[in-house]
Protein backbone atom coordinates (compact mmCIF):
# COMPACT_ATOMS: atom_id res chain seq x y z
CA UNK A 1 0.00 0.00 0.00
CA UNK A 2 1.10 3.57 -1.01
CA UNK A 3 2.67 5.82 1.84
CA UNK A 4 -0.74 7.91 3.89
CA UNK A 5 -0.40 11.94 2.15
CA UNK A 6 -1.82 12.83 5.58
CA UNK A 7 -1.43 10.59 9.15
CA UNK A 8 -3.53 11.49 11.73
CA UNK A 9 -2.82 9.71 15.09
CA UNK A 10 -4.54 9.60 18.33
CA UNK A 11 -6.01 13.26 18.10
CA UNK A 12 -7.61 14.98 20.95
CA UNK A 13 -8.77 18.57 21.32
CA UNK A 14 -11.17 20.37 23.47
CA UNK A 15 -12.64 23.82 23.19
CA UNK A 16 -13.81 24.75 27.24
CA UNK A 17 -13.90 21.77 28.10
CA UNK A 18 -16.17 20.63 25.17
CA UNK A 19 -14.16 17.18 23.16
CA UNK A 20 -14.11 18.62 19.72
CA UNK A 21 -12.21 15.16 18.85
CA UNK A 22 -11.31 12.08 20.97
CA UNK A 23 -8.83 10.33 19.73
CA UNK A 24 -9.04 10.34 16.28
CA UNK A 25 -7.10 8.22 13.77
CA UNK A 26 -7.00 8.97 10.42
CA UNK A 27 -4.81 8.68 6.83
CA UNK A 28 -5.43 10.56 3.65
CA UNK A 29 -4.02 8.86 0.31
CA UNK A 30 -2.97 10.54 -2.73
CA UNK A 31 -4.88 10.43 -5.03
CA UNK A 32 -8.31 9.92 -2.72
CA UNK A 33 -11.22 11.87 -2.29
CA UNK A 34 -12.21 11.94 1.33
CA UNK A 35 -15.85 12.31 2.49
CA UNK A 36 -16.27 13.59 6.24
CA UNK A 37 -19.89 13.97 7.25
CA UNK A 38 -21.53 14.13 10.48
CA UNK A 39 -23.90 16.64 12.77
CA UNK A 40 -22.73 19.96 13.64
CA UNK A 41 -20.67 20.00 16.61
CA UNK A 42 -18.97 16.42 15.56
CA UNK A 43 -15.46 17.51 15.35
CA UNK A 44 -15.15 17.21 11.60
CA UNK A 45 -14.36 20.98 10.67
CA UNK A 46 -11.47 20.82 13.72
CA UNK A 47 -10.37 17.57 12.21
CA UNK A 48 -9.95 19.44 9.09
CA UNK A 49 -8.50 22.63 10.15
CA UNK A 50 -5.89 20.43 12.23
CA UNK A 51 -4.27 19.42 8.96
CA UNK A 52 -2.89 22.98 8.11
CA UNK A 53 -2.68 23.57 11.94
CA UNK A 54 -4.96 26.39 11.78
CA UNK A 55 -6.41 24.45 14.87
CA UNK A 56 -3.27 23.11 17.63
CA UNK A 57 -4.27 19.67 19.44
CA UNK A 58 -3.91 19.11 23.01
CA UNK A 59 -2.69 16.01 22.07
CA UNK A 60 -1.70 13.40 19.18
CA UNK A 61 -0.16 13.79 15.89
CA UNK A 62 -0.77 15.23 12.30
CA UNK A 63 1.73 14.33 9.97
CA UNK A 64 1.54 15.70 6.40
CA UNK A 65 4.09 13.81 3.97
CA UNK A 66 5.73 12.31 6.72
CA UNK A 67 6.38 15.62 8.67
CA UNK A 68 4.98 16.31 12.11
CA UNK A 69 2.75 19.03 11.36
CA UNK A 70 2.21 20.05 15.24
CA UNK A 71 5.74 19.91 16.00
CA UNK A 72 6.94 23.98 16.56
CA UNK A 73 10.14 23.47 14.98
CA UNK A 74 8.29 22.33 11.28
CA UNK A 75 8.14 25.22 9.31
CA UNK A 76 4.56 25.69 9.06
CA UNK A 77 4.24 27.63 5.88
CA UNK A 78 6.33 25.38 3.79
CA UNK A 79 3.68 22.48 5.05
CA UNK A 80 0.37 25.40 4.55
CA UNK A 81 1.25 26.24 0.79
CA UNK A 82 1.18 22.56 -0.38
CA UNK A 83 -2.43 22.62 1.33
CA UNK A 84 -5.13 24.41 -0.13
CA UNK A 85 -8.18 25.45 2.04
CA UNK A 86 -11.49 26.41 0.47
CA UNK A 87 -13.98 27.37 3.26
CA UNK A 88 -17.69 28.26 3.61
CA UNK A 89 -17.66 31.87 3.50
CA UNK A 90 -15.57 31.91 0.62
CA UNK A 91 -12.94 34.47 2.51
CA UNK A 92 -12.05 35.94 -0.39
CA UNK A 93 -9.67 39.46 -0.26
CA UNK A 94 -11.98 42.39 -0.28
CA UNK A 95 -9.97 44.37 -1.38
CA UNK A 96 -8.17 42.97 -4.38
CA UNK A 97 -9.40 42.31 -7.74
CA UNK A 98 -10.01 39.00 -9.13
CA UNK A 99 -6.98 38.19 -10.75
CA UNK A 100 -5.01 39.45 -7.44
CA UNK A 101 -7.04 37.15 -5.23
CA UNK A 102 -5.64 34.22 -7.19
CA UNK A 103 -2.13 35.71 -8.16
CA UNK A 104 -1.28 36.98 -4.29
CA UNK A 105 0.23 34.18 -2.68
CA UNK A 106 1.94 32.19 -5.42
CA UNK A 107 3.79 35.55 -5.66
CA UNK A 108 4.65 36.42 -2.16
CA UNK A 109 4.91 33.13 -0.90
CA UNK A 110 6.56 31.29 -4.05
CA UNK A 111 8.49 33.88 -5.49
CA UNK A 112 6.31 33.46 -8.79
CA UNK A 113 6.74 36.48 -11.10
CA UNK A 114 3.74 38.79 -11.62
CA UNK A 115 3.85 37.54 -15.35
CA UNK A 116 3.77 33.92 -14.72
CA UNK A 117 1.50 34.00 -11.88
CA UNK A 118 -1.69 36.01 -14.34
CA UNK A 119 -0.60 33.36 -16.47
CA UNK A 120 -1.59 30.86 -14.33
CA UNK A 121 -4.05 32.92 -13.30
CA UNK A 122 -6.25 33.14 -16.80
CA UNK A 123 -5.54 29.28 -17.00
CA UNK A 124 -7.51 28.30 -13.80
CA UNK A 125 -10.49 30.76 -14.61
CA UNK A 126 -10.77 29.10 -17.86
CA UNK A 127 -10.88 25.87 -15.71
CA UNK A 128 -13.40 27.36 -13.23
CA UNK A 129 -15.24 29.24 -16.54
CA UNK A 130 -15.18 32.49 -15.14
CA UNK A 131 -12.26 33.83 -17.47
CA UNK A 132 -14.37 37.50 -17.87
CA UNK A 133 -14.01 37.90 -14.42
CA UNK A 134 -10.53 38.37 -13.76
CA UNK A 135 -10.89 41.75 -13.28
CA UNK A 136 -14.25 42.09 -11.32
CA UNK A 137 -13.88 42.53 -7.11
CA UNK A 138 -15.19 40.06 -5.32
CA UNK A 139 -17.77 42.07 -3.85
CA UNK A 140 -19.36 42.40 -8.17
CA UNK A 141 -19.26 38.00 -7.69
CA UNK A 142 -22.41 35.75 -6.56
CA UNK A 143 -21.99 33.43 -3.89
CA UNK A 144 -21.12 30.51 -6.48
CA UNK A 145 -18.66 33.23 -8.35
CA UNK A 146 -16.65 33.75 -5.19
CA UNK A 147 -16.76 29.98 -4.60
CA UNK A 148 -15.26 29.00 -7.52
CA UNK A 149 -12.33 31.97 -7.06
CA UNK A 150 -11.84 30.57 -3.60
CA UNK A 151 -10.82 27.43 -5.45
CA UNK A 152 -8.71 29.19 -8.17
CA UNK A 153 -6.80 30.49 -5.62
CA UNK A 154 -6.19 27.50 -3.66
CA UNK A 155 -5.09 25.80 -6.56
CA UNK A 156 -3.22 28.58 -8.09
CA UNK A 157 -0.44 26.72 -5.52
CA UNK A 158 -0.45 23.89 -6.60
CA UNK A 159 -1.34 21.54 -3.97
CA UNK A 160 -0.85 18.36 -3.35
CA UNK A 161 -3.65 18.26 -0.86
CA UNK A 162 -6.99 20.46 -0.86
CA UNK A 163 -9.31 20.93 2.08
CA UNK A 164 -12.78 22.27 1.68
CA UNK A 165 -15.09 23.32 4.85
CA UNK A 166 -18.88 22.93 3.78
CA UNK A 167 -17.92 24.50 0.52
CA UNK A 168 -21.80 24.99 -0.83
CA UNK A 169 -23.17 25.56 2.84
CA UNK A 170 -23.24 29.54 2.32
CA UNK A 171 -24.74 28.89 -1.48
CA UNK A 172 -27.97 29.60 -2.52
CA UNK A 173 -29.25 25.93 -3.82
CA UNK A 174 -29.38 27.32 -7.49
CA UNK A 175 -25.48 27.68 -6.89
CA UNK A 176 -24.32 24.57 -5.43
CA UNK A 177 -24.34 22.92 -8.57
CA UNK A 178 -21.54 24.72 -10.33
CA UNK A 179 -19.55 24.59 -7.57
CA UNK A 180 -20.01 20.76 -7.10
CA UNK A 181 -19.26 20.56 -11.05
CA UNK A 182 -15.80 22.32 -10.16
CA UNK A 183 -14.85 19.98 -7.40
CA UNK A 184 -15.87 16.84 -9.32
CA UNK A 185 -13.91 18.15 -12.30
CA UNK A 186 -10.62 18.15 -9.54
CA UNK A 187 -11.27 14.99 -8.61
CA UNK A 188 -11.64 13.42 -11.77
CA UNK A 189 -8.01 14.96 -12.47
CA UNK A 190 -6.90 12.62 -9.32
CA UNK A 191 -6.05 15.69 -7.32
CA UNK A 192 -6.56 14.44 -3.26
CA UNK A 193 -9.06 16.44 -1.36
CA UNK A 194 -10.88 15.96 2.09
CA UNK A 195 -14.11 17.25 2.20
CA UNK A 196 -16.64 18.23 5.17
CA UNK A 197 -19.96 18.80 3.55
CA UNK A 198 -23.79 17.04 2.98
CA UNK A 199 -23.84 16.61 -0.54
CA UNK A 200 -24.83 13.09 -0.65
CA UNK A 201 -25.29 13.35 -4.37
CA UNK A 202 -21.59 14.68 -4.95
CA UNK A 203 -20.02 12.06 -2.16
CA UNK A 204 -21.54 9.25 -4.49
CA UNK A 205 -20.26 10.60 -7.52
CA UNK A 206 -16.90 11.31 -6.18
CA UNK A 207 -15.62 10.00 -3.19
CA UNK A 208 -13.50 7.50 -2.81
CA UNK A 209 -14.11 6.63 1.16
CA UNK A 210 -16.64 8.61 3.16
CA UNK A 211 -16.44 8.54 7.29
CA UNK A 212 -19.10 9.58 9.68
CA UNK A 213 -18.08 11.82 12.87
CA UNK A 214 -20.47 12.42 16.30
CA UNK A 215 -18.66 13.89 19.36
CA UNK A 216 -15.68 14.23 18.38
CA UNK A 217 -15.40 10.65 16.91
CA UNK A 218 -15.23 8.79 13.45
CA UNK A 219 -18.30 6.27 14.12
CA UNK A 220 -17.99 4.77 10.56
CA UNK A 221 -16.01 4.65 8.11
CA UNK A 222 -16.69 2.39 4.29
CA UNK A 223 -17.10 3.11 0.65
CA UNK A 224 -20.18 5.31 -0.04
CA UNK A 225 -21.87 2.77 -0.97
CA UNK A 226 -21.44 0.94 2.29
CA UNK A 227 -21.83 4.18 4.49
CA UNK A 228 -25.09 5.38 2.36
CA UNK A 229 -27.21 2.49 1.60
CA UNK A 230 -25.92 -0.27 4.09
CA UNK A 231 -24.89 1.87 7.49
CA UNK A 232 -23.58 -0.74 10.38
CA UNK A 233 -23.62 1.57 13.26
CA UNK A 234 -27.29 2.96 14.39
CA UNK A 235 -26.02 6.79 14.66
CA UNK A 236 -24.90 6.52 11.56
CA UNK A 237 -28.20 5.56 10.22
CA UNK A 238 -30.08 7.95 12.18
CA UNK A 239 -27.97 10.99 11.19
CA UNK A 240 -28.48 10.15 7.33
CA UNK A 241 -32.03 9.81 7.79
CA UNK A 242 -31.89 13.59 9.07
CA UNK A 243 -29.98 14.29 6.02
CA UNK A 244 -31.71 12.53 3.58
CA UNK A 245 -35.51 13.65 4.45
CA UNK B 1 4.19 38.12 15.80
CA UNK B 2 0.62 36.21 17.20
CA UNK B 3 -2.83 38.07 17.19
CA UNK B 4 -5.91 37.66 18.41
CA UNK B 5 -8.30 38.43 15.69
CA UNK B 6 -12.30 38.21 17.40
CA UNK B 7 -15.02 36.95 16.03
CA UNK B 8 -17.06 40.10 15.13
CA UNK B 9 -19.19 41.50 12.26
CA UNK B 10 -17.49 44.39 9.94
CA UNK B 11 -18.37 47.36 11.88
CA UNK B 12 -17.68 50.65 10.95
CA UNK B 13 -15.41 52.05 13.98
CA UNK B 14 -16.32 55.41 15.38
CA UNK B 15 -14.03 56.86 17.92
CA UNK B 16 -14.58 60.50 18.01
CA UNK B 17 -14.01 62.68 20.68
CA UNK B 18 -15.31 66.35 20.23
CA UNK B 19 -16.71 66.72 16.69
CA UNK B 20 -20.39 65.49 16.63
CA UNK B 21 -20.07 63.97 12.80
CA UNK B 22 -22.98 65.06 11.23
CA UNK B 23 -25.29 62.33 9.22
CA UNK B 24 -28.00 61.97 6.68
CA UNK B 25 -30.40 59.88 9.09
CA UNK B 26 -30.04 62.62 11.69
CA UNK B 27 -31.48 66.16 9.54
CA UNK B 28 -31.28 68.12 13.80
CA UNK B 29 -27.75 67.74 13.92
CA UNK B 30 -27.25 68.44 10.14
CA UNK B 31 -28.95 71.85 10.88
CA UNK B 32 -26.85 72.25 13.76
CA UNK B 33 -23.83 72.23 11.89
CA UNK B 34 -25.22 74.41 9.43
CA UNK B 35 -26.23 76.98 12.16
CA UNK B 36 -23.09 77.14 13.52
CA UNK B 37 -20.88 76.89 10.22
CA UNK B 38 -22.86 79.98 8.69
CA UNK B 39 -22.71 81.91 12.17
CA UNK B 40 -19.23 81.28 12.45
CA UNK B 41 -18.70 82.53 8.43
CA UNK B 42 -20.94 85.24 8.65
CA UNK B 43 -19.04 87.04 11.72
CA UNK B 44 -15.75 85.86 9.96
CA UNK B 45 -16.24 88.24 7.50
CA UNK B 46 -18.60 90.77 8.76
CA UNK B 47 -16.60 92.02 11.78
CA UNK B 48 -13.40 92.58 10.10
CA UNK B 49 -15.35 94.47 7.69
CA UNK B 50 -17.68 96.72 9.77
CA UNK B 51 -14.94 97.24 12.64
CA UNK B 52 -11.27 97.25 11.10
CA UNK B 53 -10.30 98.10 14.13
CA UNK B 54 -9.54 95.61 16.29
CA UNK B 55 -11.14 92.35 13.79
CA UNK B 56 -9.53 92.73 10.82
CA UNK B 57 -5.91 94.14 12.78
CA UNK B 58 -6.33 90.88 14.99
CA UNK B 59 -6.82 89.03 12.06
CA UNK B 60 -3.97 89.89 9.75
CA UNK B 61 -1.78 88.33 12.26
CA UNK B 62 -3.29 85.06 12.06
CA UNK B 63 -2.02 83.75 8.55
CA UNK B 64 1.40 82.63 9.92
CA UNK B 65 0.36 81.17 13.02
CA UNK B 66 -2.32 79.09 10.85
CA UNK B 67 0.43 78.01 8.83
CA UNK B 68 2.41 76.80 12.12
CA UNK B 69 -0.91 75.24 13.12
CA UNK B 70 -1.13 72.59 10.69
CA UNK B 71 2.12 72.07 10.18
CA UNK B 72 2.38 70.73 13.71
CA UNK B 73 -1.38 69.13 12.98
CA UNK B 74 -0.01 66.87 9.96
CA UNK B 75 3.08 66.08 10.97
CA UNK B 76 2.19 64.94 14.38
CA UNK B 77 -1.03 62.95 12.73
CA UNK B 78 1.63 61.50 10.64
CA UNK B 79 3.65 60.20 13.22
CA UNK B 80 0.91 59.08 15.24
CA UNK B 81 -0.22 56.85 12.73
CA UNK B 82 2.88 55.02 12.46
CA UNK B 83 2.66 54.72 16.06
CA UNK B 84 -0.55 53.74 16.36
CA UNK B 85 -0.30 50.96 13.45
CA UNK B 86 2.33 49.51 15.54
CA UNK B 87 0.39 49.84 19.14
CA UNK B 88 -2.82 48.42 17.61
CA UNK B 89 -0.92 45.75 16.65
CA UNK B 90 1.28 45.20 19.47
CA UNK B 91 -1.97 45.40 21.87
CA UNK B 92 -3.58 42.25 19.94
CA UNK B 93 -0.23 40.44 20.27
CA UNK B 94 -0.12 37.15 21.36
CA UNK B 95 3.44 37.84 22.88
CA UNK B 96 3.44 38.80 26.11
CA UNK B 97 6.29 41.23 26.43
CA UNK B 98 4.88 43.02 23.16
CA UNK B 99 1.26 43.00 24.12
CA UNK B 100 2.47 44.55 27.82
CA UNK B 101 4.42 47.11 26.14
CA UNK B 102 1.32 48.39 24.09
CA UNK B 103 -1.27 48.06 26.35
CA UNK B 104 0.82 50.02 29.41
CA UNK B 105 1.89 52.40 27.03
CA UNK B 106 -2.05 52.88 26.06
CA UNK B 107 -3.27 53.40 30.16
CA UNK B 108 -0.23 55.71 30.92
CA UNK B 109 -1.06 57.99 28.54
CA UNK B 110 -4.78 57.80 28.50
CA UNK B 111 -4.20 58.56 32.06
CA UNK B 112 -2.60 62.15 32.00
CA UNK B 113 -4.27 65.27 31.56
CA UNK B 114 -2.84 66.16 27.35
CA UNK B 115 -1.72 69.48 28.45
CA UNK B 116 0.15 68.13 31.90
CA UNK B 117 1.98 65.44 29.34
CA UNK B 118 2.73 67.57 26.69
CA UNK B 119 4.72 70.69 29.12
CA UNK B 120 6.14 67.39 30.73
CA UNK B 121 7.31 65.52 26.91
CA UNK B 122 8.12 68.72 25.77
CA UNK B 123 10.42 69.63 28.84
CA UNK B 124 11.75 66.20 28.55
CA UNK B 125 12.56 66.21 25.42
CA UNK B 126 13.97 69.56 25.15
CA UNK B 127 16.40 68.69 28.32
CA UNK B 128 17.41 65.10 27.37
CA UNK B 129 17.52 65.28 23.25
CA UNK B 130 18.24 68.78 22.87
CA UNK B 131 14.96 68.67 20.11
CA UNK B 132 13.95 72.05 18.40
CA UNK B 133 10.96 73.53 19.53
CA UNK B 134 9.16 72.13 16.36
CA UNK B 135 10.37 68.55 16.06
CA UNK B 136 9.29 68.59 20.47
CA UNK B 137 5.90 70.13 19.47
CA UNK B 138 5.58 67.38 17.14
CA UNK B 139 6.47 64.69 18.66
CA UNK B 140 4.75 65.35 21.86
CA UNK B 141 1.58 65.29 20.06
CA UNK B 142 2.19 62.31 18.17
CA UNK B 143 3.21 60.33 21.49
CA UNK B 144 0.01 61.67 23.52
CA UNK B 145 -1.91 60.16 19.79
CA UNK B 146 0.07 57.47 18.98
CA UNK B 147 -1.72 55.60 21.76
CA UNK B 148 -5.38 56.93 20.52
CA UNK B 149 -4.38 55.73 17.25
CA UNK B 150 -3.25 52.81 18.47
CA UNK B 151 -6.87 52.25 19.77
CA UNK B 152 -8.58 53.07 16.51
CA UNK B 153 -6.26 50.36 14.75
CA UNK B 154 -7.16 47.97 17.03
CA UNK B 155 -10.44 48.21 17.34
CA UNK B 156 -10.13 48.49 13.02
CA UNK B 157 -8.20 45.39 12.72
CA UNK B 158 -10.17 43.31 15.11
CA UNK B 159 -13.45 44.58 13.27
CA UNK B 160 -11.95 42.26 10.37
CA UNK B 161 -13.38 38.74 9.86
CA UNK B 162 -11.00 36.32 11.20
CA UNK B 163 -11.56 34.37 8.31
CA UNK B 164 -9.23 37.01 6.18
CA UNK B 165 -6.14 35.99 8.62
CA UNK B 166 -7.17 32.31 8.15
CA UNK B 167 -7.03 32.83 4.42
CA UNK B 168 -4.09 34.13 4.49
CA UNK B 169 -2.47 31.61 6.19
CA UNK B 170 -3.45 28.96 4.70
CA UNK B 171 -1.96 30.11 1.93
CA UNK B 172 1.37 29.77 3.06
CA UNK B 173 1.75 33.51 4.54
CA UNK B 174 3.27 34.36 7.62
CA UNK B 175 1.51 36.21 9.80
CA UNK B 176 3.69 39.22 9.09
CA UNK B 177 2.94 39.52 5.18
CA UNK B 178 -1.04 38.48 6.18
CA UNK B 179 -0.89 41.66 8.45
CA UNK B 180 0.78 43.95 5.84
CA UNK B 181 -1.36 42.26 2.86
CA UNK B 182 -4.41 41.96 3.80
CA UNK B 183 -5.25 43.28 7.10
CA UNK B 184 -3.91 46.18 6.87
CA UNK B 185 -5.19 47.71 3.84
CA UNK B 186 -9.04 46.71 5.08
CA UNK B 187 -8.09 48.22 8.05
CA UNK B 188 -7.37 51.29 6.94
CA UNK B 189 -10.53 51.93 5.01
CA UNK B 190 -12.69 51.60 7.48
CA UNK B 191 -10.96 53.57 10.18
CA UNK B 192 -10.03 56.61 7.67
CA UNK B 193 -13.15 58.49 9.22
CA UNK B 194 -11.74 57.61 12.80
CA UNK B 195 -8.54 58.72 11.66
CA UNK B 196 -9.81 62.12 10.60
CA UNK B 197 -11.81 62.45 13.80
CA UNK B 198 -8.56 62.28 15.14
CA UNK B 199 -7.12 64.95 12.72
CA UNK B 200 -9.84 67.64 13.71
CA UNK B 201 -9.24 66.88 17.85
CA UNK B 202 -5.18 67.16 16.83
CA UNK B 203 -6.03 70.40 15.00
CA UNK B 204 -7.90 71.60 18.32
CA UNK B 205 -5.85 69.92 20.95
CA UNK B 206 -2.44 71.90 18.66
CA UNK B 207 -3.28 74.74 20.22
CA UNK B 208 -2.16 73.60 23.93
CA UNK B 209 1.89 73.29 21.94
CA UNK B 210 1.22 76.91 21.98
CA UNK B 211 1.25 77.23 25.66
CA UNK B 212 5.02 75.82 25.94
CA UNK B 213 6.68 77.29 22.59
CA UNK B 214 5.54 77.57 18.88
CA UNK B 215 4.13 80.55 17.45
CA UNK B 216 0.79 79.08 16.29
CA UNK B 217 -2.37 80.43 15.23
CA UNK B 218 -3.61 80.86 19.24
CA UNK B 219 -0.50 81.88 19.90
CA UNK B 220 -0.84 84.89 17.59
CA UNK B 221 -3.92 85.77 19.43
CA UNK B 222 -2.33 85.66 22.91
CA UNK B 223 0.50 88.15 21.33
CA UNK B 224 -2.26 90.07 20.12
CA UNK B 225 -3.76 90.32 23.44
CA UNK B 226 -0.84 90.46 25.36
CA UNK B 227 -0.12 93.89 23.53
CA UNK B 228 -3.11 95.89 23.27
CA UNK B 229 -5.10 93.81 26.08
CA UNK B 230 -7.81 93.64 24.47
CA UNK B 231 -8.48 89.81 25.01
CA UNK B 232 -12.31 89.14 23.95
CA UNK B 233 -11.62 90.19 20.89
CA UNK B 234 -8.61 88.43 19.89
CA UNK B 235 -10.20 85.50 21.60
CA UNK B 236 -13.23 85.73 19.91
CA UNK B 237 -11.55 85.68 16.57
CA UNK B 238 -9.03 82.84 17.28
CA UNK B 239 -12.49 80.80 18.60
CA UNK B 240 -14.26 81.61 15.14
CA UNK B 241 -10.98 80.45 12.86
CA UNK B 242 -10.78 77.19 14.81
CA UNK B 243 -14.14 76.62 14.70
CA UNK B 244 -14.37 77.51 10.53
CA UNK B 245 -11.68 74.88 10.21
CA UNK B 246 -12.97 71.73 12.45
CA UNK B 247 -16.47 72.27 11.21
CA UNK B 248 -15.47 72.12 7.26
CA UNK B 249 -12.99 69.06 8.45
CA UNK B 250 -15.66 67.31 10.03
CA UNK B 251 -18.13 67.78 7.09
CA UNK B 252 -15.19 66.37 5.18
CA UNK B 253 -14.82 63.34 7.08
CA UNK B 254 -18.57 62.31 7.05
CA UNK B 255 -18.52 63.14 3.47
CA UNK B 256 -15.59 60.34 3.24
CA UNK B 257 -17.08 58.35 5.12
CA UNK B 258 -20.97 58.50 3.23
CA UNK B 259 -18.21 57.52 -0.02
CA UNK B 260 -17.27 54.65 2.01
CA UNK B 261 -20.17 53.15 2.89
CA UNK B 262 -21.52 53.46 -0.70
CA UNK B 263 -19.03 51.08 -1.85
CA UNK B 264 -19.44 48.45 0.60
Amino acid sequence: MTEPLVRIEQARKSFNKVHALRSVNLSIYPGEVLFIIGPSGSGKSTLLRTINRLEMLDSGSVWFDGIDVMDHKTDIRHIREQIGMVFQAFHLYPHLRVLDNITLAPRVVKKVTAEQARLKAQQLLEKIHLPDKIHAWPEQLSGGQKQRVAIARALAMEPRLLLFDEPTSALDPEMVKEVLDVMLDLAREGMTMAVVSHEMGFAKAAAHRVIFMDEGEIVEEGSPDQIFNRPQNPRTEKFLQHVLH
Amino acid sequence: MGLEIDREPRVNIQVTDGVLLPEKSQPTLFNSWAIAFTLAVVLLVVLPIVRPDPYWNILVTFPAGILVTFQVTVSAIILATLIGIFVGIGQLSKRTFINRLATVYVEIIRGIPLLVQIFFLYFALGRFLRLQDFPAAVLSMAICYGAYMGEVFRAGIQAIPRGQMEAALSQGLSRGQALRLIILPQTVKIILPAIGNEFIALLKDSSLVSVVALTDLFRQARNYASVTFNYFDAYLMVSLVYLVFTLFLSRLVAFMEEKLKQHD
